[in-house]
């Protein structure tokens, strides 16, 4: 496997790390004049999301991570595992497991996008789109005519996910939501 | 990523980059300190472990280094009696990179005959706090005239609760590994004692001080000398401000036998380790057994002054164009 020196490692990359694949989230270059020169590696485990810092030696190296991150499409549940296909028109499909889909199980929709990222060839993460449009299935029933600001109240959408919408919403409508803040943005139909 | 053409500093900050190289120039004129321009490329370069010289080909037979320092230069200028010298000039350094770091940078250079350590670092602060108050853009409240002084010693006993002198390797490795949550790291006494200091210890150092008394094994090209209580500590100084390491001085060591101990010593450690040895400087050599005066000499990072003086964090805004689109 390529390792890279913490010379030219750059944000973005991706390394091992005690056995983890890590995102580089910073590298800063410390040097006293006369002294060792080090590198101070901010990393985020992909496995469990947690920021690590540490401190090599310059001219150290670190193994690159067989990490890949690729566009596939949400296809079912089987309850145990949630099945993803290539959208490259290989149609090779991966089972993500629950720790993988953390980030994502409150933003399910067949068929939609998700980039789902391989380690070694296995679904560690799976993220939704900035922005999906659900279902509403539960809500209060709407208030007609009551577009004005103020007011919110809770809808479950079809993903199974709860946000906050306004008061006009009402079962059955579409609705576009933010995944990263779970904020209402507008009314599909 | 492809680096635009444009300069990495605005051409504001090109303008408070003349200003400071004409307050500088003015302040050693009126000191009578002559402006002196010594060769980049040279046949030796320096032998320090951490050090690590460019290499130019000036033909197929013939090789130079590009400095790292005008310090072997300057020091020959001395004992042919130039009196007091100073110089603003590149130097190169290779694998150095990062926020605060240009493999090519700007160093300004000087040496005092007949001053020692002490004295020069009053004239150090008279310098910053010159330039500082003329660029006069409201980001320098630092510059504010009786700069801290404490040994190296004091700075670790009162930040890390160590004695950077009496604790044993083992100690030290430990710290420095525990505080930067790096058991992996494989360290020697000075890497620890390095690590600590810049990782730890650097950051803190907000206001202004000089860091005094480094421990002998960190001597470089200072003269050294035995403590009160029994520890060989180097007459070199470190300034720090705001963070940052800008200056590094030293009462000059003049003994060339002793001179040349060092160099050997260095290569000797140079070899172990697996990096090239490198070819001492006979010039300086014969220049310190001919007699170099008493003196003292510091470098003082030119853009890292800058980047204090113009509020800026990284190196590249205040450097025309940086490594990356050079």
């Amino acid at each position: 496997m390529a390792s890279f020196s913490t010379n030219e490692i750059k944000p973005g990359m991706k390394v091992l790390l005690d056995g983890d694949p890590c995102a580089i989230v910073d590298n800063e270059y410390v040097k006293p004049g006369k002294g060792q020169a080090f590198n101070r590696i901010k990393l985020r485990n992909l496995m469990n999301g947690r920021v690590w810092e540490r401190t090599f030696k310059s001219g150290d190296s670190l193994e690159a991570a067989d990490v890949l991150e690729t566009d596939m499409s949400y296809l079912y549940t089987d309850g145990e595992f949630w099945h993803f296909m290539k959208t490259d028109g290989s149609f090779e499909q991966f089972p993500a497991d629950k720790a993988a889909m953390s980030d994502a199980l409150d933003w399910l929709k067949e068929e939609e996008s998700y980039v789902v990222t391989l380690f070694n060839g296995n679904p560690i993460n799976v993220m939704p789109p900035n922005f999906v449009e659900l279902e509403v299935v539960d809500t209060d029933p709407g208030i007609k005519g009551d577009t004005a600001q103020g007011g919110s109240k809770p809808a479950t959408l079809s993903s199974g996910a709860v946000v906050k919408v306004p008061l006009f919403v009402n079962i059955g409508d579409v609705l576009r939501v933010d995944t990263r803040t779970r904020e209402y943005q507008n009314r599909v139909r | 990523m492809s680096a635009s053409w444009r300069p990495t500093a605005s051409l504001d900050l090109l303008r408070q980059r003349a200003s400071l190289l004409n307050c500088i120039r003015a302040f050693f004129a009126q000191r009578q300190v002559l402006e002196v321009e010594t060769p980049l490329l040279s046949q030796a370069t320096v032998t320090d472990l951490h050090l690590d010289s460019m290499v130019v080909e000036l033909h197929d037979s013939k090789r130079r280094f590009l400095q790292t320092s005008p310090e072997f230069a300057m020091k020959r200028l001395l004992a042919a009696g130039s009196g007091p010298i100073y110089q603003i000039c590149k130097a190169f350094r290779r694998d150095e990179a990062g926020q605060r770091h240009n493999p090519e940078f700007t160093m300004l250079e000087w040496y005092r005959p007949g001053f020692d350590d002490q004295l020069l670092m009053a004239e150090i602060e008279a310098l910053v706090c010159t330039c500082a108050e003329q660029s006069d853009n409201g980001s320098s409240d630092w510059a504010v005239s009786g700069f801290e002084r404490i040994s190296y010693r004091d700075l670790f006993l009162s930040r890390l609760d160590i004695d950077p002198f009496a604790a044993s390797d083992q100690q030290l490795i430990d710290l420095a590994r525990q505080q930067t949550a790096s058991d992996h790291l494989t360290l020697s006494r000075d890497d620890a004692l390095n690590l600590l200091m810049a990782v730890v210890i650097e950051p803190a150092l907000q206001a202004p001080v000089f860091v005094t008394d480094f421990p002998a094994s960190q001597a470089s090209l200072a003269a050294t000398e035995l403590t009160d209580d029994g520890h060989r500590v180097a007459r070199r100084f470190e300034l720090f401000i705001r963070g940052m390491e800008i200056a590094n001085g030293y009462l000059e060591l003049t003994d060339a036998q002793e001179q040349a101990r060092r160099f050997a010593a260095d290569n000797q450690r140079r070899e172990q380790v697996g990096l090239p040895v490198q070819p001492v400087d006979e010039f300086l050599l014969a220049a310190l057994a001919s007699g170099l005066p008493d003196c003292a000499g510091v470098a003082l990072g030119f853009d890292r002054l800058l980047m204090l003086i113009s509020d800026r964090q990284r190196i590249a805004e205040v450097i025309s164009f940086d490594d990356n689109n050079a």
